[in-house]
């Protein structure tokens, strides 16, 4: 049969019958990390229009901060993200800092910002071993695991938690670092640029990482600012916006580092820019140690700081202060402040509104996985049903911290 | 908490719509601006198109509940400006019988999540909204908005009915 006999055969047939398809995607999904469902109308396999419907893990984290002092909020921080629990703790004594007008000592500074990238490494290798295994690789998740588990066990030694950390306080840090935990630092910083290479092995040549990674769930530039994205997700397409380079805070403005910028905001220059800030943090991390000032790790702020646990047994003014403190907290002045901090998935910020008294008015957290989900419908157009996984992905998505 | 009448950005505000301009403030470096309901929109094309101002960012939108107060809610929006780096803070009150303003996302359209989180949790509805509906909650939730400060930590409904829940 020729070409032309054959389309006036299918010319003689009645019309195909063609519909939109409604598919419900999740919330047991397991690409969606966590609970998260998406309404998805299909035509074919294009994906016409997403609707994500989420919720599935609210606890109304909100809610509950209005009735808890500002200090028993912190290991509700550890809850949202619970991937990266240290950055949410720091973006949460942030603001509490800048409500308060107080600062916290050098060392403090120092030790902060060392694990808070050791803490972006994590939540890093966490994102690559699961989008790998998303998209089919799953040989990178085992490789990225095996080095996440050397830094937790750093977590661990420092805090005695791996997931939960709580380590961060208004004024300072839990615990202070010691020779030993320096040790297992300077040894991960020497040995991970190789072992960074050694992910990028598996996948930079790897022909269905790029076809499936490659012009998928493109972004302008002029929209991922409109709609408000942050971190990776807005860098891949080339807006030089991170709030440690635009207002630094911690010791980000004492070492030397760069801003790793994508190009065509697709997710390959998403992967790409979180690969390099892996090599950046962890150059921060070994100038930080090398720099690392001595002095005290909390600041000297009685109505703020817990007295040191010795001094409280043998000291009547602590035994006050601390009394004091647990029975009421301290008082924040009447005012409202925001405080932004760019955690390894984007802008994480807080806005506390105090009214003078011991516990927040009204606390607003702004995840950054909530308002990424806000561009998913336009990520997700025209591109095919497979491809909604890889943009789950790629927004690095934790749904503890969208539903808070 | 000081008055700032006369920081740049809000002497650009009062001086295009003086009308709608309630006052500015400024805490811990953060500059608050108080509006008039009405002039929202208005405000923000300014702030979105004027290029010394020039906020093409969203950072968040927020509510907060004041139920002494006549004009019972509060609606917060915060924006920055990636080029030229700085943040400002739009307040406006809403009385409890007319709790409804106009939607932003014409100029932002990540608004429009950060709105539904707001009408989900507060119970302020948004004019010319796309898609005004729950977000968090179930959207068949029947027991009210859970950060009005008059909700109990606890929730209500159906809990209220065990019998083995005295008091």
């Amino acid at each position: 049969m020729t070409e032309t006999e054959a389309t006036e055969q299918t010319k003689s047939l009645p019309l195909l019958r063609t519909e939109e398809l409604q598919l419900n995607m999740g919330p047991q999904h397991p690409s969606t990390h966590g609970v998260l469902k998406v309404i998805l109308t299909l035509e074919g396999e294009r994906v016409v229009k997403a609707v994500p419907v989420m919720g599935y893990l609210h606890r109304g984290v909100e809610k509950l901060a209005e009735t808890l002092t500002y200090n028993q909020f912190i290991p509700h921080t550890d809850r949202l993200d619970y991937v990266c629990a240290m950055y949410n703790n720091f973006a949460y004594v942030r603001a509490v800092e800048k409500l308060l007008g107080i600062s916290v000592p050098e060392r403090s500074e120092y030790l902060r910002t060392i694990v808070a990238e050791v803490q972006r490494i994590i939540g890093h290798l966490f994102w690559l071993g699961t989008q790998a295994l998303d998209i089919g690789a799953m040989t990178v998740f085992f490789y990225t695991f095996r080095e996440r588990e050397l830094l937790l066990d750093f977590f661990e030694e420092l805090c005695g938690a791996r997931l939960t950390t709580s380590w961060y306080r208004v004024g300072g840090v839990e615990r202070d670092i010691d020779a030993k935990m320096k040790e297992m630092l300077y040894k991960f910083c020497a040995e991970f640029p190789e072992k960074i290479d050694e992910y990028n092995s598996f996948l930079e040549n790897n022909r269905i990482w790029i076809g499936r990674t490659k012009g998928i769930a493109v972004i302008s530039a002029e929209d991922a600012i409109n709609f408000g994205l942050s971190g990776p997700t807005l860098r891949g397409s080339g807006v030089d916006y991170d709030l440690r380079k635009v207002m630094p805070y911690g010791a980000y403005d004492k070492v030397e580092w760069s801003v790793p910028l994508g190009k065509n905001g697709d997710t390959y220059d998403r992967y790409w820019i979180r690969m390099e800030e892996m090599k950046e943090s962890t150059k921060m991390v070994t100038q930080l140690l090398n720099q690392l000032p001595e002095g005290p790790y909390l600041a000297d702020l009685p109505k703020i700081v817990l007295p040191p646990k010795s001094r409280v047994l043998t000291d009547m003014e602590s035994m006050i202060y601390q009394f004091k403190m647990f029975a009421e907290g301290f008082k924040a002045p009447e005012g409202d402040i925001y405080c932004g901090t760019e955690a390894h998935k984007g802008e994480l910020g807080f806005y506390i509104i105090s009214n003078g008294g011991s516990k927040p008015y009204r606390l607003k957290i702004r995840a950054p996985s909530f308002i990424h989900m806000g561009a998913f419908d336009q990520m997700a157009k025209g591109y095919m049903i497979a491809d909604v996984i890889t943009i789950f992905g790629t927004y690095d998505i934790v749904m503890g911290e969208c539903d808070r | 908490m000081k008055p700032a009448d006369h920081h740049p950005i809000a002497e650009k505000v009062r001086v295009a719509f003086p009308s709608f301009y309630g006052a500015a403030t400024l805490f811990r470096g953060d500059l608050s601006i108080h509006l008039q309901k009405e002039g929202l929109v208005k405000v923000c094309t300014l702030l979105r198109q004027d290029p010394e101002l020039d906020f093409d960012y969203p950072v968040h939108i927020s509510s907060a509940d004041y139920p002494k107060e006549k004009e019972r809610f509060e609606m917060i929006y915060e924006f920055f400006s990636i080029q030229k780096k700085h943040y400002v803070r739009l307040k406006t009150r809403l009385r409890e019988d007319q709790c409804h303003i106009d939607s932003i996302t014409s100029i932002w359209r990540g608004a429009e999540f950060m709105e539904r989180e707001v009408y989900d949790m507060m119970g302020i509805r948004f004019n010319n909204h796309p898609d005004l509906r729950r977000i968090l909650m179930p959207e068949d939730y029947p027991e009210g908005y859970p950060l009005r400060k008059d909700f109990p930590v606890q929730g209500r409904g159906w809990r209220d009915t065990f019998e083995f829940l005295e008091s």
